[in-house]
């Protein structure tokens, strides 16, 4: 990015217009327009804002000329988010180049946070960007099963991370009280879709599948017993000695593929606990039938079916890291997302993440962007300086590093405060996925992290006040338009 | 057709149906626990057209007929909601003693403006002498607002039909200081949310509004006799509150029995004071004998800075109507007075030995001008522990201390025959991850060594969100349903202090809180120990605010 003193004022009624020799992909209408509001949204703002005076502006730009060598309808594992960005010198063209229309999604979002006053006037300054991102899988997981999220909540969720330049929205979904409709859900894809974001959906099994119990049928969950050998009425994992359970998987799994077009899905495979296993006399049965000697070679049993499953629904996987530490055999195109935080037995998170990719797996790291642990303050620094391939390994094993994943799981979380939560908080993740690695300094980010945060209020997103602590810096106590949940942001979304 | 539903149903229809049914109820609890309570199994069913009718002894106080008209809307929207919230089938709806139609109020007396010695006992008497008939009984207006918001509270969906147990209550609350502090000057807040939450105060019957309304990073309190004070130490033109503005929000407070209390904190936090309030009012700090360009407190030397408090505050006591000011006096630093050779001077002159003295004088200052406008006044604790001579009528307001040494601050305060509140343990702003609520439930205000008298002057409390991290965004999220905690400590009886039993009851409050649009986050209990706690049956949506009850 070079950006110079000289600018140009911009004008409300910017026009979006593809180039003769662009490729006319179904999400630009759509697009323009919400970036025209966008722009007007920050027009309104700006007239409050501390304003730099310095020389006239050589030039109006009334128009961004856009030219996409190439649709790619829908987002995956390949898309090309690449993207160039030229304001040159007294011109009124803005001209954005794209590979795929996912880089004018980033380039558009780029322009707009661009613009700032000068004399009181929207300006932007003379620039050229050459943006692409570092990696390819940027992250975020909310949890619908802790507690439930309105719809609304999610698609402005999603918005966020759009605009944050992130590209995969892990959906953690699996509770069965809280399936929404399966409109909504492909509705909610379709409006992800627009914004360039992935929706990847986690179905966690074996394990965290108490709720699935009630609804699966009688053999779906193992039975726990007592010391005395007698069923203790609870319930653990799903039972993996029965052929139906692996059906019944089929059949949702099934469903899944074709209500979520993403190639990758979710098989979770988290924290198992090995005790109610351990318990059943029929399971000790099957496994002494079946030579089988450890727990992790049951669990491998069912995570092997849930992986054959989706080979046969042509999906690629995305599994938690302790199908991989438990020895668990996986395929090599699985990735593994490093999530271990235990704190009473501390795992060196760049040890997982050294194995898995030496192993020859792909890896995402996790644990270290768990946004749903609160504290006191100001924490986003921590996020930031977070470096996923800080792990001894060699080239190859780096460049299997996919990325990360932001998650606020849903303990604590509703409709009331996940955006407030999550954002600006996950910004500083986003900016370590996408930009380069040598872009790590808080001190240099605190100011552009803080107009950034304004920027989101003015769109209407409630992000919260956590730059700094303002009793020591008191500049960061305000952003020049404050948020009112009252004031009617439809449309900047 | 629900996703999934035709493979999941099936043999485990009845399972579903359970599961999806509330595995808690709604049972009518009220929030906070009225001091008598008597609940029976007779129930009548509620008339969406309920009327509420004044006596025809009672005075028309002015407040009367907003008051009638927000719990009629509060009630209906329980008619909304009633199919989502049902108990199970336990009694049948046929089996009703009878349909409420009417809420009948009687008041005793009219007192306009809510205050000190406001009263705000009220009795609730359901199902009888009549069951169509609810007979509510108040000393004045304040107790028709806790009494209304408890039998609202009190609906509960029988049948899916919205109706309420045979009941007897009397209630009163424990202590007549019952406050929240909210922080307008490191984040400013918009009307909008400190309006709510007023409101949120008042459903958790909570009656003081503490408005830390300036402090060192912004001064937004508009002032038209000196206008420079938040022309030159606001954020921007935006961040201000006008005098127009403030006495709306008194107004709306009010009609809500809060209190609003202003705090102007001095002679420390005043840094945005000093565009303002001119060249002598903060202190120079020297170093190495020069001045090094940094201010510190008020100067209190210069006669003309004691001159621009009492314009301020001649003006303050018109916009604010509360007999209390809070006059502030926290954490005042020495370091820059000490540095001042003017200071060093004048205190030579005046026979001033120590600095807490020389704090005493400006104190004193303050403390004259509240006398001379007839306002009692509150301060933080350093004004009592730095030995500043205070006057017997003065409150003060405990916050240090959290890890319990306030208790130590109370009875040396008490004992001194001042009136104290105590803060310290309530400050929601420090959040953890997790569930708090229980820590900020068990407080008890008279729990130190002192004597029944000492007992006494414990006026109540105040919760506090400071403003370091919150503004418009987050700040309902954050206090709500943490400081209903506080409410329930604050309101009633001494012997309501158990957290296993308040559980369920908070998590159908903040359930009904959501449901009248106010953002109460998730913060009762560790859904993955206790699942039922993962949900309310009515789930807030943060973009529809057309069922907001504000």
């Amino acid at each position: 990015m070079k950006v110079s003193e000289s600018f140009s004022t911009v004008d409300p009624n910017i026009q979006f217009i593809l180039s003769a020799d662009s490729e006319h992909c179904d999400i630009l209408n759509d697009l323009f327009e919400r970036y025209q509001n966008l722009i007007r949204s920050h027009f309104k703002s700006l007239v409050y804002s501390y304003s730099k005076k310095y020389g006239d502006p050589s030039g109006h730009v009334d128009t961004v000329e856009v030219t996409v060598k190439n649709c790619e309808v829908v987002p995956s594992q390949s898309m090309n988010e690449s993207y160039s960005l030229d304001i040159e010198e007294g011109s009124n063209f803005v001209k954005l180049n794209a590979e795929a229309e996912w880089g004018v999604i980033r380039g558009l979002e780029s322009f707009a946070q661009m613009i700032h006053p000068i004399n009181y006037a929207p300006s932007v300054n003379t620039t050229t960007i050459t943006d692409f991102p570092r990696f390819q899988f940027r992250g975020f997981l909310i949890d619908t099963s802790r507690h439930y999220l309105p719809i609304s909540a999610i698609k402005a969720h999603i918005s966020a991370l759009s605009w944050n330049k992130f590209n995969v929205l892990h959906w953690h979904i699996v509770d069965l009280e809280s399936f929404p409709y399966e409109s909504e859900i492909k509705d909610i894809i379709e409006y992800a879709r627009q914004r360039g974001i992935r929706v990847v959906p986690e179905f966690d099994t074996p394990g965290h599948t108490s709720s699935w119990g009630p609804g699966a049928g009688p053999n779906f969950l193992t039975r726990c017993y007592d010391q005395d050998g007698n069923p203790d009425g609870t319930l653990g994992p799903i039972n993996p000695i029965y052929a139906e359970n692996y059906l019944l998987m089929k059949r949702l799994l099934t469903e899944v593929a074709q209500v979520f077009e993403d190639a990758y899905l979710h098989l979770g495979g988290d924290e198992v606990p090995f005790g109610c296993w351990k318990s059943n006399p029929d399971i000790t049965e099957y496994m002494a039938a079946n030579n089988m000697t450890t727990y992790p070679q049951l669990e491998q049993q069912w995570v092997q079916g849930m992986v054959e499953i989706a080979e046969s629904l042509k999906k690629h996987y995305v599994v938690w890291e302790e199908v991989f530490v438990n020895g668990v055999k996986i395929n090599n195109n699985t990735v593994v997302e490093q999530m271990l935080v235990d704190l009473e037995e501390p795992r060196q998170l760049n040890t997982t993440m050294e194995a898995v990719t030496k192993s020859g797996h792909k890896a995402l790291l996790a644990s270290p962007w768990y946004l749903n642990y609160i504290s006191y303050g100001v924490d986003w620094q921590k996020y930031y300086v977070e470096e996923p391939t800080a792990f001894n390994g060699t080239e190859e094993q780096k460049k299997l590093v996919m990325g990360g994943s932001t998650a606020m799981w849903g303990e604590y979380v509703d409709g009331t405060n996940l955006l407030q939560r999550t954002w600006p908080r996950a910004s500083a993740v986003a900016e370590r996925l996408w930009s380069a690695k040598e872009v790590r300094s808080t001190q240099t980010a605190l100011p552009r992290l803080n107009e950034w945060r304004c920027r989101m209020l003015v769109r209407g997103l409630p992000a919260e006040p956590a730059i700094a602590n303002i009793n020591l810096m008191p500049e960061y106590g305000y952003c020049p338009t404050p948020y009112d949940h009252t004031n009617d942001y439809s449309g900047h979304f | 057709m629900k996703f999934l539903s035709a493979f999941f149903l099936g043999n485990a229809l009845t399972n579903a149906a359970d599961r999806f049914l509330p595995p808690w109820q709604y049972d009518g609890t009220v929030w906070p626990l009225p001091q008598s309570m008597a609940v029976t199994q007779e129930f009548q069913i509620l008339d969406a057209n309920i009327q509420f009718v004044l006596t025809p002894e009672s005075p028309q106080c002015d407040i009367i007929p907003d008051i009638f008209q927000r719990y009629q809307d509060l009630i209906r929207s329980h008619f909304k909601i009633a199919s989502s919230s049902s108990k199970k089938l336990k009694f049948s709806a046929s089996s009703a003693a009878g349909i409420i139609d009417t809420i009948e109020v009687k008041i005793i007396n009219c007192e306009n403006y809510p205050s000190q010695n406001m009263n705000e006992s009220y009795t609730l008497q359901v199902g009888s002498p009549t069951p169509e008939k609810v007979e509510l009984t108040a000393s004045a207006e304040w107790g028709v607002i806790h009494g209304l918001e408890s039998f609202t509270q009190m609906i509960h969906n029988i049948d899916y039909r919205p109706s309420v147990n045979s009941t007897m209550i009397t209630d009163w609350p424990r202590f007549p200081f019952r406050g929240f502090l909210i922080d307008t000057s490191r984040h400013y807040l918009p009307i909008s949310v400190i309006k709510a939450q007023i409101t949120a105060l008042s459903w958790n019957k909570m009656n003081i509004l503490h408005w830390h309304i300036v402090d060192l990073q912004s001064f937004p309190y508009e002032s038209q006799v000196l206008p420079e004070l938040s022309f030159l130490g606001s954020y921007t033109p935006l961040h201000v509150y006008t005098i127009h503005e403030i006495k709306d929000i008194i107004e709306f407070a009010r009609l809500r029995g809060v209190r609003v209390v202003p705090e102007f904190d001095t002679p420390g936090h005043t840094d945005a004071w000093g565009p303002g309030g001119g060249p002598k009012f903060l202190t120079p700090c020297y170093r190495n004998g020069e001045p090094d360009g940094s201010h510190g407190p008020i100067n209190p030397i210069y006669q003309e800075n004691y001159d621009l408090m009492r314009k301020l505050f001649t003006e303050v006591n018109e916009v604010f109507r509360d007999s209390y000011l809070h006059l502030g006096g926290d954490e005042v630093p020495f370091g820059c007075w000490k540095s001042n050779p003017d200071i060093t001077a004048y205190m030579a002159k005046n026979n001033l030995t120590t600095y807490a003295q020389l704090e005493q004088v400006w104190v004193q200052g303050m403390v004259d001008i509240a006398h001379d406008l007839k306002k009692n006044y509150v301060v933080w604790e350093e004004v009592f522990v730095n030995g500043v001579k205070i006057s017997n009528e003065t409150v003060v307001e405990v916050w240090k201390g959290r890890s319990g040494t306030w208790k130590d601050t109370m009875n040396a305060v008490t004992k001194s025959g001042h009136k104290a509140i105590l803060a310290s343990p309530w400050y929601l702003n420090i959040i953890s991850y997790g569930v708090d609520w229980e820590g900020y439930y068990v407080i008890e205000p008279t729990d130190f060594n002192g004597t029944a008298e000492q007992n006494k002057l414990v006026m109540g409390g105040s919760a506090a969100m400071w403003g370091e991290f919150v503004d418009g965004t987050n700040i309902l999220q954050r206090i709500w349903p943490r400081a209903s905690a506080v409410a329930e400590r604050l309101w009633s009886d001494k012997s309501v202090n158990q957290p296993g039993p308040a559980r369920w009851r908070l998590n159908e409050w903040r359930c009904k809180m959501l449901a009248r649009g106010l953002p109460a986050q998730p913060a009762i209990q560790n859904p993955n120990v206790n699942p039922n706690f993962g949900y309310c049956p009515y789930p807030f949506d943060p973009f529809n605010n057309a069922h907001y009850l504000f």
